[in-house]
Order: C-alpha cells, then sequence, then structure tokens
C-alpha cells in the first residue's frame, strides 16, 4: 500500500464502504422477502431472485412507457415505478403460492426443486419477453451525479437513494410484522398452525398474504436494483445464493439478524474486493461462513426453540 | 450363489430389471446407434451415476445434496490431470516457454508445475485420488454438519454454496485449474489414445460395466440392515436415535458414499468426453443430477439410469431444435414431478406395471404389497397439504 497517502487511503475505504453499502441495500431488501418466506413459512422459494428480476423489469417497462408517452413526468415515475414493481411482484407471488405452494408446505425440499423448475421458466421467459442483453432504465436526473464531501471522496447519490429506500422498507416490514395484528397472526401460524386456526385466523390466508408480501419486497428490490446495474435474464439467478446465506447466516426467523448479516457480508466483500481480486473476495467470504455456519448451525441471532 | 441372487439384484424382479436395464445398454445401444450418439449415451451414462448417488443419499437417507457435482467435479478433475499432465510431455509442449508444463499454466506465466499437481503423474495416485478425496472431502463436510444435527434445508443450502465457492475458485485461479474453460485437449491414458474410435467403443463399455457394479453395491448396501436403518431414519429420525444409534455416522457413511459414486462418473465423463470444465461443478449440474434422480424415481437404482437417459436426450433433442422450450419444458418437468409424480418413472411403472397382463409375473407377490405401501406412502404425503 506503499503508494497511497494515508488521506488517499481513507477515502478509498470511505468509497469502497460506500459501494458495499450499496450492495448492503440490494442484498437486505432481496434477503428481507426471504427472512419472512423461508424464515416464518419454511419455504425455499428459489425462484426469489426472478421475482427480483421482475421488479426490475417493471421498473424498466414503466421508464420506457413514460419515456414515449408522458415525457414531462420523468422525474416522477421511479416513486411509482418502486410501487408498481412491489404489487407485480407481490401479485405474481400470490398466484405462485395458489398454484404451487400451498401443495408442497409438508415436503420443503420439493418445494425447493419446484421454485428451482419455476425460475427456469421465469428466466426463460424474461429472456423471450425482454431479449436475452442487459436492458436499463433511464433514470431521472435527481439520481444521477455524486455527493462530494471532500475532495477525494465521491459518494453516488442513487447508492444513498437505495440506502433511504432500503431504512424505509425495513422499518415498514418491521412494523407490519411485529407491530401489527396482521404481523401477529403471521407469527402465530408459523409458531404453531393448528391452535390458530382454532382461534379463528385464516391460516391459509395468511400464508399467502405472507408469501405475496416476500415476493413483493423481492419486487421492491428490483427496482432499486436498476439503480445501481442493469438488468437481464439471469441477474436474479446470480444473487440467490448470497441472498440464501444473508438470510441462514443472520438466523432465520430473527429481522435484526437478518440486518446484521446483510450488512456484514456485503462489507466483507467490497473491503476485500479492494485488495484481492473479485472472485477470491467471493470466495473467502463464503468460505468464512460456511465455516460459521458449520460451528453455528443456527445463525448469528436466532430464536431459541426445542426441538 | 443365492446371496449374490438376494442381495446384489434384488431378488427376482430386481434381478429382470437389471437384466434388462443391462441388455440395452450394453447390447441394443451399442448396436442400434452410431458412434457419435453412443458417446453421448456414454456420456449421459456418466451423470447416471450422480443420479444413483442421490437414490442413496437423497431417496434413502432423506439428505438432499445440492452438491454432488463437487464430487462429480472432483473426480473429473481428478482424472483430467493426470491426463493433462500425460498429454504435455516436454516434446510436444517445446514450443512453450516452460516446457513440460500443462499449456495453460504456461499462458498464465507459471514456470514450475504446483505442488498439488506433481503426484498426479502416477497413474496409481489418480486412482486413489478420485476415490479419497471426494470421500474425505465429503467426510468433512459430513462430519461437521450431521454432528450437529444440521440437516434437510440447511444441508441442501450449504452444499450448494460449497458448489458455488468450488466453481468460483476454479473459475478465478486460471493458472493452476485451467479456469473457465476447464482442462482440455487431453489425448492419452498410459500411452493409450483415447480420442480414437476403438477406444471410444472400449470406454463406453467400460462405463457401462461400472455402472451395473455401483447399482448392484448399491443395491447390496440398501438391502443390508445399513439400508433399513437408512429408511427409518428418514421417517422417524429421533427414534432411531433413542433406540441407541448413533445417527449422524450413518449419515456421514452414506454421504461418503454417494461422494465416491459420483467421483467414478466425473472420471468416466473426463474419460468419455476428453475435457472438464468448472460448468460441471457448479449449481445447474448439481440441482440437473437432483432431476434426474427425480425423474427417475428417487427410490429406484435402475429408474434413475432411465430418468438421466430420458432428461438429456429430451435436452440434446431439444436444444439442437428449439432451444427456447427447452427451459420452459425442464422448469415444467421440475414442477410436474414434484407435484405430480413424486416416485418418477418407477413410481409409474410400480403403479401401473402389475395391471398391464405381459409386466404381471415382474411382480412378485410380496414384493408387490412392499412396493405400493412404499409409493402409496409417498403419494399420500404429496397429497396432504396444509398443516404442518
Amino acid at each position: 500500500m506503499g503508494e497511497f497517502s494515508i488521506q488517499e487511503l481513507t477515502s478509498i475505504l470511505a468509497m469502497q464502504g460506500f459501494a458495499g453499502i450499496s450492495l448492503f441495500s440490494v442484498l437486505l431488501l432481496m434477503a428481507l422477502g426471504l427472512a419472512i418466506i423461508f424464515g416464518q413459512m419454511g419455504v425455499i422459494n428459489m425462484a426469489h431472485g426472478e421475482f427480483m428480476a421482475m421488479g426490475a423489469y417493471t421498473t424498466y417497462l414503466l421508464s420506457v412507457v413514460t419515456q414515449t408517452y408522458f415525457p414531462e413526468f420523468m422525474n416522477y415515475y421511479f416513486l411509482v415505478a418502486i410501487v408498481a414493481s412491489f404489487l407485480v411482484a407481490g401479485l405474481f407471488g400470490y398466484i405462485t403460492e395458489f398454484v404451487l405452494i400451498r401443495h408442497l408446505y409438508k415436503r420443503p425440499l420439493d418445494t425447493l426443486l419446484a421454485t428451482w423448475g419455476l425460475s427456469l421458466i421465469m428466466q426463460q421467459s424474461f429472456r423471450s419477453i425482454f431479449g436475452a442483453r442487459e436492458v436499463s432504465p433511464t433514470l431521472p436526473d435527481w439520481l444521477m451525479g455524486s455527493w462530494m464531501p471532500t475532495d477525494t471522496i465521491f459518494i453516488p447519490i442513487n447508492g444513498m437513494f437505495v440506502l433511504g429506500l432500503t431504512i424505509v422498507v425495513t422499518l415498514g416490514v418491521y412494523i407490519l410484522m411485529f407491530r401489527s395484528t396482521w404481523g401477529l397472526n403471521v407469527r402465530a401460524t408459523t409458531q404453531n398452525r393448528v391452535m390458530s386456526g382454532a382461534v379463528g385466523i385464516n391460516t391459509k390466508q395468511v400464508d399467502r398474504l405472507t408469501f405475496a408480501l416476500g415476493c413483493g419486497i423481492a419486487g421492491i428490490a428490483g427496482a432499486a436494483f436498476t439503480t445501481i446495474a442493469s438488468t437481464g435474464p439471469t441477474s436474479g439467478s446470480l444473487y440467490i445464493v448470497d441472498t440464501f446465506m444473508v438470510v441462514v447466516f443472520g438466523g432465520a426467523a430473527s429481522l435484526f439478524g437478518t440486518i446484521a448479516s446483510a450488512f456484514t457480508i456485503a462489507q466483507a466483500q467490497s473491503i476485500l474486493e479492494f485488495f484481492i481480486s473479485g472472485s477470491m473476495a467471493k470466495v473467502f467470504t463464503l468460505l468464512a461462513l460456511v465455516i460459521i455456519l458449520m460451528m453455528r448451525p443456527e445463525g448469528l441471532f436466532s430464536i431459541k426453540v426445542r426441538k | 450363489m443365492n446371496f449374490v441372487y438376494e442381495r446384489f439384484l434384488g431378488g427376482k424382479s430386481g434381478a429382470i430389471a437389471i437384466g434388462i436395464l443391462a441388455l440395452l445398454i450394453l447390447v441394443v445401444l451399442p448396436l442400434a446407434l452410431d458412434l457419435f450418439r453412443l458417446n453421448l449415451v456414454g456420456k449421459y451414462l456418466t451423470y447416471a451415476f450422480a443420479a444413483v448417488s442421490l437414490v442413496l443419499l437423497w431417496g434413502y437417507g432423506g439428505i438432499l445434496s445440492l452438491g454432488q457435482g463437487i464430487f462429480f467435479g472432483l473426480g473429473g478433475y481428478a482424472m483430467a490431470m493426470f491426463l493433462k499432465l500425460e498429454a504435455s510431455d516436454p516434446e510436444s509442449t517445446s514450443i512453450q516457454t516452460t516446457p513440460g508444463i500443462p499449456d495453460f499454466m504456461d499462458w498464465n506465466q507459471l514456470t514450475e508445475l504446483p505442488w498439488f499437481w506433481v503426484p498426479f503423474e502416477s497413474f496409481t495416485f489418480t486412482l486413489l485420488a478420485i476415490l479419497l478425496v471426494p470421500s474425505i472431502f465429503a467426510f468433512i463436510i459430513g462430519y461437521s454438519m450431521f454432528k450437529r444435527r444440521v440437516g434437510g434445508v440447511y444441508f441442501a443450502i450449504i452444499t450448494q454454496v460449497i458448489a458455488v465457492i468450488l466453481t468460483v475458485l476454479i473459475v478465478g485461479q486460471q493458472g493452476f485449474t485451467g479456469g473457465i474453460n476447464g482442462i482440455t485437449d487431453l489425448k492419452t491414458l498410459n500411452g493409450w489414445d483415447i480420442r480414437e474410435d476403438s477406444s471410444k467403443y472400449i470406454l463406453y463399455f467400460i462405463n457401462a460395466f461400472l455402472l451395473l457394479g455401483v447399482i448392484m453395491v448399491s443395491k447390496f448396501i440398501l438391502t443390508s440392515k445399513f439400508g433399513q436403518l437408512l429408511l427409518a431414519m428418514k421417517d422417524k429420525e429421533d427414534r432411531v436415535r433413542f433406540s441407541g444409534y448413533d445417527v449422524s455416522n450413518f449419515k456421514i457413511f452414506v454421504f461418503c458414499v454417494s461422494a465416491v459414486i459420483a467421483a467414478i462418473g466425473g472420471a468416466m465423463f473426463t474419460l468419455q468426453v476428453g475435457f472438464m470444465s468448472p460448468s460441471f461443478v457448479g449449481i445447474v449440474p448439481s440441482i440437473e443430477m437432483v432431476i434426474f434422480a427425480a425423474v427417475g424415481g428417487r427410490m429406484s437404482l435402475i429408474g434413475v439410469v432411465y430418468g438421466t437417459l430420458l432428461v438429456n436426450a429430451g435436452k440434446t433433442a431439444f436444444s439442437e431444435t428449439f432451444p427456447e422450450l427447452w427451459l420452459f419444458l425442464m422448469g415444467g418437468l421440475f414442477i410436474a414431478v414434484v407435484m405430480f409424480f413424486p416416485n418418477g418413472l418407477a413410481g409409474i411403472y410400480n403403479k401401473y406395471g402389475p395391471k398391464v397382463k405381459f409386466l404381471r409375473p415382474l411382480f412378485s407377490k410380496s414384493e408387490k404389497a412392499e412396493t405400493t405401501t412404499e409409493s402409496a406412502k409417498i403419494e399420500a404425503d404429496a397429497t396432504t397439504e396444509g398443516a404442518k
């Protein structure tokens, strides 16, 4: 590191750290949806990445439509796109639960295979509809550029926006899951399905909405994803393994664990990436996670469950 | 003789089923297909090793590994390393900066053979490595997971992550592994040219006999007391544990056996196809191996061979003519198998076979009762929904 001065090194560290925060935001948004689906319901959704891609493509589609028909609204379409991504992915998740998932609750390993099949079909659909090339929406002007606190540090505005969005969504999920009656129903259903049904909770309805909510949040992750990278048919599958690691490492049923683990993984990866090649950074991060999980299978933060 | 008949072949119906399979892959296919197609079938049959390994591990043991590609790859790479060293003798690599090392190392400015390549100059070591490296690797993974009672979904995810790590490592360390292209241009095995037509025939038959051998050994394992315990563990793990058995040891053992079986397939793959690359190690090939097993019938050692042949033949046929359609079909296959045919081809055969007149002699009475209760049980699991 001889060729860098101390000031440059701090700047690099700050920027690399912020790059880590962008990765953290997308990982966390993906993982929040998965933590609900996998952590709460115990369903392994291998198509989760494709739900994210669905959100990203929705955003892209809206940007094209706005640009062609309502160019004067270009500054605002992105906010609409976030909501639309949530609704589209959520609706599709609702249908998926009804057609596929609800038949497989008793066989988690088979859910894994079925959703993998679903992800193949979705990937190919994206390829048929949008083409094999990566696309990116035209971002509104206010998302471009960067903020310079000092001469040598550049913090991209889109990264800060994604971070803000992540905080809002995380808070929303927290309130919904832990401070609302509906969240209480969801948690009750997970803990004891039969008793929940006995006290009058419509458990099937709860399942369907929970799954839809998880997929919808993946859709929001997709909208956020478009601001930092371009979307291709296989974009979602690139993140699925990392996302599962975030959820498992954080402890499946813990919201705080998910946040902490997304932060650790993203920071470890992007700071390591500066010192060694990207592929080795990934190898070391994942290897460390596997070793930690072998020693502590229940993850960082976990609710004690008697088995 | 009777012992062999009962235990390795699995009684009358088992012997007939193995006989039919042997007839198909040893006589019918070699006579009916030209060398190119036969070589393709040979390639598919190497995947069948992985599918057979999943019958032991997943079908009977209830442990889903999404990392069989790891072991398939380890076996394949071990064989490829030996063949590559033989192909890179100083004479044929004299144009390189450093003659005598594999070409991709030379391109990546390596001037010396890395230490872990050196032992692969010996054929005996290579054969041992094909069997031992995967089982040691599986032992480490299995020991650290099963002793802590990690299982089910978590095991599947972690094996998948290990497959990702291995792929990224192989692709990233180009100088040591040949990177994304893998290890190519393999020529001879102890001076015997594996690229000639006659060698391809010989390799095909070696592969077919090995596969039949592996199926019989697996049958032996499954008909032993161990096989019974495996099934018991899958259904009521705690009850087996409370009966005084150390469940984790059985799991580790079956995981190691399945790793070795997959690795043999990988080594045969390298010999027949003539190269090995990371695209046979990662998530996608690993999950495809699971689908071969699922389509064939996760509880049937013979069924998965047909499943593998069928899915791969379909894949080749479709990706030649309608490449877009293939992924839809493959995805649909995953969903259909899981939702409607949890026992795959073997399940369909066992259910409807006895009703077809000319097949009836194949089902002995006691066995019929056994298979129907078994498949009825899984199907009952499949159809009950809702409550956990």
